[in-house]
């Protein structure tokens, strides 16, 4: 063992490859205990309620650190849990009360936010608030944002006929935040106050405002289109991505192993058969069966890996392993065994498959890759899992988005990076064992 | 893409021993005729298994009968004339309809008896009719859509797997001659890349080129209007295919050229060809003589591999780049339950692939004198 790893020092590759597997492993591990499964599924599936703060395709936060502008992020105010700049105060006026409401905030960003929303939450009996919103910018312009006989909960989003036509169609959030009648828009820094006046005509009613101000930038991963924040996919990523590259990995290579082995021992009509089958399975379009799996039976990711085992079962590989069964065979230690009289499938076990491991291990290692990005490719066909959220998943939903075409780089470019760290280190790691367990090829 | 040699297990080393002809002959006829026999039977196994999971054992059906019920009751009720029936009489009008639709379709068997014509038929190539798809003229013939989508497949998969093809196998006889240098170092560490596949570079390619550069186009064959001049057609169609052969060329280059690099590398160790070099023969000679002349089975067996490749079309590379091939065709038939699409689609391959792997046996005894068609297995 110690000799193993004294030779893959040898190999600086192998080295880079282990640490980028031993980083995925952490991650993987450390989103299964922080985020749990139910959570993450309840997270990435939800609608509205799970992520009401969210903007819509959000750049992520380490885009300011590399950009000269200075992106807004996303800013939430809420007077039922009032912080600096945030105040009410209740005066009473005979028989209705006034409820003011101020939120005093600095923009300082070089950028729009994406949008503007104010969730106005009333609690009355049977006389419904009468609730006034307007809007201060720092060169002390006031503009009406409207007036509102609030229900419940009002969800105002800016879209008011009235407020258009003040706004001279210019769309609110990039009115309300630049000087107006200045060509081409630009952001107005300062402090801005939202005054946000509530009649009230009952003694217990109560008005608060929640202002969001969506951001250009969301998260250290950024959001996709359904307002979901892609860090949570691009970390449950990982455990799939590893769970399925290693299963299907260790399934279709043991059974491939087993079954050569199985018949080369026994010879004969096992064997033919068994050549037979691997002859059949290579006329079989791979690709197209898993498509059709996945369109007509089920697009879960496990059924999926069953059906890639279960293809590569009599892959091609069955030749090569046949090829060294055959070799080792013919070996006297086997004619020992069979001499002191053990059965065949002590023989299969003990004698014939240890042998094969050195090739086994490095393939097995080196298939990992194209197992990672098959799943990853039958996402990109729309046939990904339906309920778990995968870096295949990310990138179709970016492709049909049309996240390149409006230049949301970072939706397709971070799931893709991983992918490739993934495959790099598998790959890496099975090359190097390739040339410990097989001496020959170190020579060139 | 496999590198790995198919083991052909037919082909031997023959023995020094000489024979007569007519028995040669005789074995070679008895040889030939049980492998057309097996690669036959395996067509045949093959295309019953994918027939039956192109129609879901049988559920495709269930889901025709659906829609012919359905699109036949909503025809019944849009008909005027119909109104004036009663209830049992419309109901009466629609299981006639039904029944003649499906009749027509041959829905009226079971699926056991279908599959099995269907079989027939496909062996025989007759490709049938699609049930969905057509092709640009309209065509619902099976045949006329597959020969449709073969062209801009063939352009795109010739250009990009000969490419890789000869690139490859050039630079890994450079590499082999010039081994241990910072340029072999490079393409070796560099081969892990290729665990990667071509559609996943041209996401990266596509990023750069089309979106950020804006130089090349997103994806598709030709822009659109098609230019009228030819000239301007093949230089639309150029550009166009300047990415999805640069993506395929990035995932399938460094591994492709380390496996050639490593095998002339194993053969230029061969004794002979030291003898060669102290003759002092020249390295253009010795390669072509004595490196290339015997790699010359694998590398025939990977080039008609490559070759009966190019049929299947690189369906997810296609579906990238928007390239309206053979990959796309069998995606969207696969889509809208287009069984007979599949199943042409996969007969022609499964013959293709049976004829290659016949050939195959063949060939390797012509450009080998070691080995001997159908003498003995190579169970050593």
């Amino acid at each position: 063992m110690k000799r193993f790893f004294e030779s893959v020092k040898q190999y600086p590759s192998a080295v880079v490859g282990l640490l980028l597997v031993l980083l995925l492993v952490v991650i993987s591990i450390y989103t299964i205990i922080t985020i749990p499964y139910d959570q993450a599924i309840r997270e990435w599936r939800g609608g509205d309620d799970v992520r009401a703060d969210v903007p819509r395709t959000a750049r992520p936060i380490y885009f300011n650190w590399f950009s000269a502008q200075d992106l807004p992020p996303t800013l939430v105010f809420d007077t039922a849990d009032p912080v600096a700049g945030v105040e009410k105060s209740v005066v009473e006026l005979g028989n209705l009360w006034d409820i003011n409401m101020v939120i005093e905030f600095d923009y300082e960003y070089d950028d729009f936010p994406k949008e503007l929303q104010v969730i106005l939450t009333s609690q009355f009996e049977d006389k419904a608030p009468f609730i006034t919103l307007t809007w201060y910018q720092p060169d002390g312009t006031q503009i009406k944002l409207a007036d509102i006989v609030a229900r419940p909960r009002e969800n105002f989003r800016f879209q008011d006929e009235k407020l258009r036509r003040t706004l001279q169609g210019v769309p609110p959030e990039i009115a309300l935040f630049s000087v107006t009648e200045t060509e081409p828009r630009q952001v107005q820094k300062g402090t801005y106050e939202l005054h946000i006046d509530a009649i009230v005509f009952e003694e217990d009613a109560d008005v608060d405002a929640r202002l969001i101000s969506f951001g250009q930038v969301h998260g250290i991963a950024g959001t996709d289109h359904r307002r979901r924040d892609l860090s949570l996919a691009l970390l449950w990523g990982a455990p799939i991505a590893l769970a399925f590259g290693l299963l299907a990995a260790l399934g279709t290579t043991i059974t491939t192993m087993f079954i050569a082995a199985v018949g080369v021992w026994f010879g004969g009509w096992v064997d033919e058969v068994i050549q037979r089958i691997t002859e059949i399975n290579m006329l079989l379009p791979f690709l197209p069966i898993l498509i059709m799996i996945g369109i007509f039976y089920s697009r879960s990711i496990w059924a999926m890996l069953g059906a890639v085992i279960a293809l590569s079962i009599f892959g091609a590989a069955i030749k090569s392993y046949r090829a060294i069964f055959l070799q080792v065979k013919e070996s006297s230690y086997i004619e020992a065994a069979r001499s002191y009289g053990a059965g065949n499938w002590r023989i299969i076990n003990r004698y014939l498959i240890p042998r094969i491991i050195p090739v086994l291990i490095p393939g097995l290692v080196s298939s990992i890759p194209a197992f990672v990005f098959l799943e990853a490719s039958l996402a990109v066909l729309g046939l990904g899992d339906p309920i778990l959220p995968t870096w295949g998943k990310v990138i179709n939903d970016a492709q049909v988005n049309g996240a390149l075409f409006n230049a949301n780089y970072y939706w397709i470019l971070q799931p893709a990076v991983l992918l490739m760290i993934t495959g790099l280190g598998f790959a890496m790691i099975g090359f190097a064992l390739d040339r410990i367990f097989n001496p020959k090829l170190r020579e060139v | 893409m496999a590198e790995t040699p198919i083991n052909l297990e037919q082909t031997g080393v023959a023995s020094p021993t000489t024979k007569t002809r007519p028995k040669t002959l005789l074995r070679l006829a008895r040889y030939t005729g049980l492998k057309v026999v097996a690669l036959l039977a395996a067509v045949t196994i093959g295309l019953y298994l994918t027939i039956w999971i192109a129609n879901m054992g049988g559920y495709v059906d269930e889901i025709m009968r659906g829609q012919i019920r359905e699109s036949v009751s909503i025809a019944v009720s849009m008909d005027p004339e119909m109104r004036t029936l009663s209830l049992p009489e419309r109901r009466e009008r629609i299981d006639e309809q039904v029944r003649l639709a499906e009749e027509r379709l041959g829905l009226d068997q079971p699926f056991v008896t279908r599959s099995f014509r269907f079989l027939g038929n496909a062996m025989s190539l007759n490709l049938g009719r699609s049930q969905h798809l057509t092709s640009d003229t309209g065509s619902r013939q099976v045949r006329t859509i597959i020969l449709e989508r073969l062209p801009p497949t063939l352009v795109l998969m010739t250009t990009a797997n000969f490419l890789l093809f000869i690139l490859s196998i050039i630079f890994a006889l450079f590499l082999s001659r010039n081994y241990g240098t910072i340029l072999d170092k490079m393409t070796i560490g560099l081969s892990p890349l290729s665990s990667a596949p071509p559609w996943f570079y041209g996401i990266f390619l596509l990023l750069i080129f089309a979106a950020i550069l804006g130089v090349l186009p997103f994806g598709g064959m030709v822009v659109a209007p098609p230019p009228r001049e030819t000239g301007a057609y093949i230089l639309s169609v150029g550009r166009h295919l300047i990415l999805p052969v640069a993506a395929w060329l990035i995932s399938g280059f460094f591994a492709s050229v380390y496996g050639w690099r490593t095998y002339f590398l194993i053969f230029s160790m061969e004794d002979y060809v030291e003898l060669a070099r102290a003759k002092g023969l020249s390295s253009r000679d010795i390669e072509r003589r004595y490196i290339l002349r015997p790699t010359l089975p694998n590398i025939i067996t990977q080039f008609a591999l490559m070759l009966i490749g190019l049929w299947q079309g690189a369906i997810i590379t296609e579906t990238i780049f928007n390239w309206p091939g053979l990959g796309r065709m069998i995606y969207s038939a696969i889509q809208s339950f287009d069984t007979p699409v599949i199943v042409g689609s996969t007969v022609i391959f499964a013959y293709l692939l049976a004829i290659t792997v016949f050939l195959l046996d063949f060939i390797y005894a012509l450009v080998d004198p070691r080995v001997r068609v159908g003498s003995g297995g190579a169970k050593s």
